[in-house]
Parts: C-alpha cells; sequence; structure tokens
C-alpha cells in the first residue's frame, strides 16, 4: 500500500479532521447481563467491549493478596478485528498491552476495599482501527465503575500522533502506521494523574510537551462523553406509568 | 491475562518503611543523591561466538546481552532491508523468583521497549543489511539474558543492547550464481551499521519523590517507574510507565529532563568503553 498524504492541503487530516479534533466517541455502559460491569467503547471505528466480573474469590489463592483485591486483566483482539487474521494464540502484543492497561486502571481502584478477593477485567478488541489500547482502558473504567467497584477517578485515555510532521489528536490505525510517532495516555483528570503513558517514536523535549497537552485536551473531551454516559445509565429516574 | 503481583520477594515492613522515609527527606539507602546513577562496568565482546556481545553490570545487576545474525528472508512490506528481533529472558540465576519457561510479561514488555526505541530511532541500519535484496537479507537477533537481579533491568539490558550492537561485525558472506549464500564467520568485513544510539533511563517515584536508577531494595517501595528512551541526540525515542501508580503531568517532565541528562551521559561512557575495546583488550570478566 502506497503511503497516503497524512495532511492535506487545507491542512486537515486524512479522513477530514482537524489535528485536535476526535473522531466520533461512543460509549454504552451496561451492555451485558451477565458480567457485573460492561461496556462497549467506540472510537470512530474502532469497538471495543469491556467487562468486569467480581470482587470475587478464584480458586487461584496463592494469588491473592491479603490486604487488597488483585486485579486481573487480559487485553485480547478478535482474529476477524484486524485487516490480516490474527492468530487466537496469545501474542506478545497482548500479552504487553494487558500489563499496560491492567497498570493504567489499577491507581484507581480501590482495591483495599475487598482484600482477598479478584477483581477480573476482560478486555476484547472487536475491531481495530488505531487507538485500541486507550479505547479498552477507557472501556475496562467504565466496567468497572458499572460493576459499583470503588473507584477514585475514571480513567479515560486516547492516542497523539506526529503524523506528516503535526500533532494530531486521537490517531487510527493509518495515522499510526505512516506516522512518525504514536503516543498513548491515560488520563485520571479528577485527580490529575496520568496512569499510562508510551511514546512509539521520536520526539524533541518541546514535541513531547505539545503532544501531552493535546492529549490531556482530547482526554477532558472523553471524560465528559463519559461521565454523560454513566449519568444517562443510572441518574435518570425511570418513572412507571 | 496480567495480574497484580505478589511482592516478589518480601521486604521487611520495617526495612521498607525506612528506605521510604528516607526517600522522602532525599536521600537513598545506597548513599547515592536521587539523581546519582550507579557505576556501570561494561565488558565489550564478553562472548566471543556471538557476533557482538556485552556484559554489563549496573551495580548489582548483570545483564549479558549477544547478537547473532542469520541469513533470512526479508518481509514482504520491506524487501532489501535487514529484520531486528530483540527477546529477553529473565533467567532463573538471576533471582530466586525468576522460573525457568517462556518469558513472562516483564520479560516481554523489557524486550519490547528496547526494541521500539531500536526501531524507531534506527539505530541499526537495515537498509544496508541486505544480501540478496528481495531474497535474502541479514536478520539480526539480539538476545537479552539477565543474570543477577538487584533492580533496574530496563536500562542495564538497554545498556547491554547497545554496546552489543556497536560490537557487532558482519561476516563474509559469498553468493553463487544459483542465489545460494554461504557464511564464512571467521572473516569480519565491516561493523554492523549504525545510525543512532539509544539507552533507556528509568526514574522511580515513590510518595512525591522522583529517583533515577532504582535497586532492587528501592524498587519494593516503587509504585511507579517512568522508562525513557533517550538518542544520543538528547531526543526522546520512547517511553514507557510501568507499575500500578500515575504520575502527574509536572513529574512527567521532571522525570524527563533527569533521563535526557543521564541518557545522553550513558550513551557517551558505552562509546568510550566500545572504542577502548577496539583498540586494546577488554579483561574484566564476570567476577
Amino acid at each position: 500500500m502506497e503511503r497516503p498524504r497524512l495532511i492535506r492541503e487545507d491542512g486537515l487530516r486524512h479522513d477530514g479532521r482537524r489535528p485536535d479534533e476526535l473522531r466520533p466517541i461512543r460509549v454504552s455502559i451496561g451492555v451485558l447481563n451477565k458480567a457485573s460491569g460492561s461496556a462497549l467503547v467506540e472510537y470512530g471505528r474502532t469497538k471495543v467491549l469491556a467487562a468486569v466480573h467480581g470482587p470475587r474469590e478464584i480458586p487461584q489463592r496463592h494469588m491473592l493478596l491479603p490486604d487488597r483485591a488483585i486485579i486481573r486483566c487480559r487485553y485480547h483482539m478478535l482474529s476477524f478485528s484486524t485487516h490480516e487474521r490474527k492468530s487466537p494464540a496469545p501474542s506478545r502484543r497482548e500479552i504487553e498491552l494487558s500489563k499496560v492497561v491492567r497498570e493504567a486502571i489499577e491507581p484507581v481502584v480501590m482495591s483495599e476495599v475487598f482484600p482477598r478477593t479478584a477483581i477480573d477485567v476482560f478486555v476484547e478488541v472487536i475491531n481495530a482501527d488505531g487507538g485500541t489500547r486507550t479505547a479498552a482502558v477507557t472501556a475496562a473504567s467504565l466496567a468497572l465503575a458499572d460493576a459499583g467497584v470503588p473507584m477514585r477517578d475514571l480513567v479515560v485515555a486516547v492516542a497523539v500522533g506526529k503524523v506528516g510532521g503535526v500533532l494530531v489528536l486521537d490517531i487510527d490505525e493509518v495515522e499510526d502506521m505512516y506516522g512518525e510517532a504514536d503516543m498513548p495516555v491515560a488520563v485520571a483528570p479528577s485527580i490529575g494523574l496520568m496512569t499510562l503513558l508510551q511514546l512509539n517514536g521520536v520526539l524533541t523535549r518541546e514535541e513531547f510537551r505539545e503532544a501531552l497537552k493535546l492529549a490531556l485536551k482530547g482526554a477532558t473531551q472523553i471524560y465528559e462523553k463519559a461521565r454523560e454516559a454513566l449519568r444517562d445509565r443510572y441518574m435518570k429516574v425511570k418513572v412507571e406509568e | 491475562m496480567s495480574h497484580t503481583p505478589s511482592p516478589a520477594v518480601i521486604t521487611p515492613r520495617l526495612k521498607a518503611n525506612t528506605i521510604a522515609n528516607m526517600l522522602k527527606r532525599g536521600v537513598r539507602s545506597s548513599g547515592r543523591t536521587l539523581t546519582d546513577y550507579r557505576p556501570t562496568d561494561i565488558v565489550v565482546g564478553y562472548v566471543q561466538n556471538a557476533d557482538g556481545s556485552a556484559l554489563v553490570r549496573l551495580g548489582n545487576t548483570v545483564v549479558v546481552a549477544g547478537v547473532k545474525l542469520e541469513v533470512g528472508s526479508p518481509y514482504p512490506d520491506a524487501p532489501s532491508e535487514g529484520a531486528l528481533v530483540v527477546n529477553a529472558e529473565f533467567m532463573p540465576t538471576a533471582s530466586p523468583t525468576f522460573e525457568p519457561g517462556p518469558p513472562d510479561e516483564n520479560a516481554i514488555e523489557l524486550a519490547r521497549v528496547i526494541d521500539r526505541a531500536l526501531r524507531e530511532l534506527k539505530v541499526v541500519d537495515m537498509s544496508k543489511l541486505a544480501i540478496v535484496p528481495g531474497r535474502k537479507v541479514w536478520v539480526v537477533y539480539v538476545d537479552i539474558y539477565v543474570l543477577d537481579h538487584d533492580g533496574n533491568l530496563v536500562d542495564a539490558s538497554s545498556i547491554a543492547t547497545l554496546t552489543a550492537l556497536l560490537n557487532t561485525t558482519l561476516p563474509k558472506v559469498e553468493v553463487d550464481e544459483l542465489g545460494n549464500v554461504r557464511v564464512d564467520r571467521s572473516v569480519r568485513v565491516s561493523p554492523l551499521p549504525i545510525n543512532n544510539k539509544v539507552v533507556t533511563v528509568t526514574v522511580a517515584r515513590t510518595e512525591n519523590v522522583l529517583f533515577v536508577d532504582p535497586d532492587l531494595d528501592e524498587e519494593s517501595v516503587v509504585e511507579t517507574k517512568l522508562v525513557i528512551a533517550v538518542s544520543d541526540d538528547g531526543r526522546i525515542a520512547g517511553i514507557q510507565k510501568s507499575g500500578s501508580g500515575g504520575l502527574a503531568e509536572a513529574e512527567v517532565l521532571a522525570a524527563l529532563d533527569i533521563a535526557l541528562k543521564t541518557g545522553v551521559n550513558l550513551i557517551k561512557t558505552v562509546e568510550s568503553k566500545v572504542s577502548e575495546a577496539a583498540s586494546g583488550h577488554s579483561t574484566s570478566t564476570l567476577n
């Protein structure tokens, strides 16, 4: 495939977005019946489902901790979620991302409330178009909230990229593949904590500062969407006629 | 599935509290300042049968990295470029908590962080590694073995990797009329083509204190680490937050400044060790 033009002559991106514009974000909460909590998060064509089971007891008791719950997390891609079929065996990328996603949600979960239990977070990438780990973090934190797990804040995530020399928000797969840098960031905005930060690419210190600023701006918008979705799910009192 | 780790080595609470309280006052159990890096001892070309290798001692952490070059097929999307494969193993020799078996998530993360930094900065010049363009190229295997674990395995591994790559030489190859490639490892024709240099610098956070290069005792009280890949020209070539905590924006920027300063110096250390070894003989051994 030929390298597409990532920044058009009019300064817009290959899909018509402004550099600081998110893809359409959609959030649905409580989409599953049997899970303690669940959320479906879409960043454009990227579609990620998260389910939480627990806090619960598990047979692998040696893993449990006496002073808090453990969090177990699996980031997993469906075999048909990508252009080329993904082998169902766990890849090195999935193993790393399971850790990265767990460590992104762990700082906000009040695990000390449930000692000797496990909180299981399953993330399923249904369709991948860039930004699956960031959508995964947003979905996981909403599923935890939906499960009623006490949390210090929600975590939302978004990636900033450098494409064609321009810093852009919420990069998709094309921009990730042909761009110069990809920097996923997860934030707990109300407590001012960054819980995931990766950089794949080369940036100067100044570029990094700006990229971080852009990511925090995008995260604030996603945070609003996430809170709105939670309010829609739980704050509206349904009156039966 | 990734799960919250149990404390790997149980550090007595009294000791952990002491380390944490000292850090809060800006003092470290080892006597180092917050921005002091442990002394790094580098043995260039430690493994004679490797195409390039290095043994790195970072304090009491010991890592050996080796490069093996193999003739392989190129990737279809880059037919005239070589390929790079990075793998890391935490050996059972390094810690009573390391088990034999396939790499766990920590070893995979370590290898992938170093792999990304090498790739993004184009440390190895892949365009010069074609043997028969489109058919045969050099595949550069970097294998990292952690032999002794006293904290900050990522940095020790990245220093060992850079040194091993700088120590790597290409063997002589002959291509016959049928396109078959014969490698003669007894004759070395040129050094592995290198564009840029990179190492990682790990900055740890406990309470609200940032400090560089945590040792194993310190890691027992560290919640969050920021691994920052630094290039020889002082750019950021990769970042990975690791651990189950978070960082404020100001802390990230402060960590970056520590890393950039430390990283550029580390690369200079590696360079001088490599040129020293090229001109004379490196005599250090594991002990």
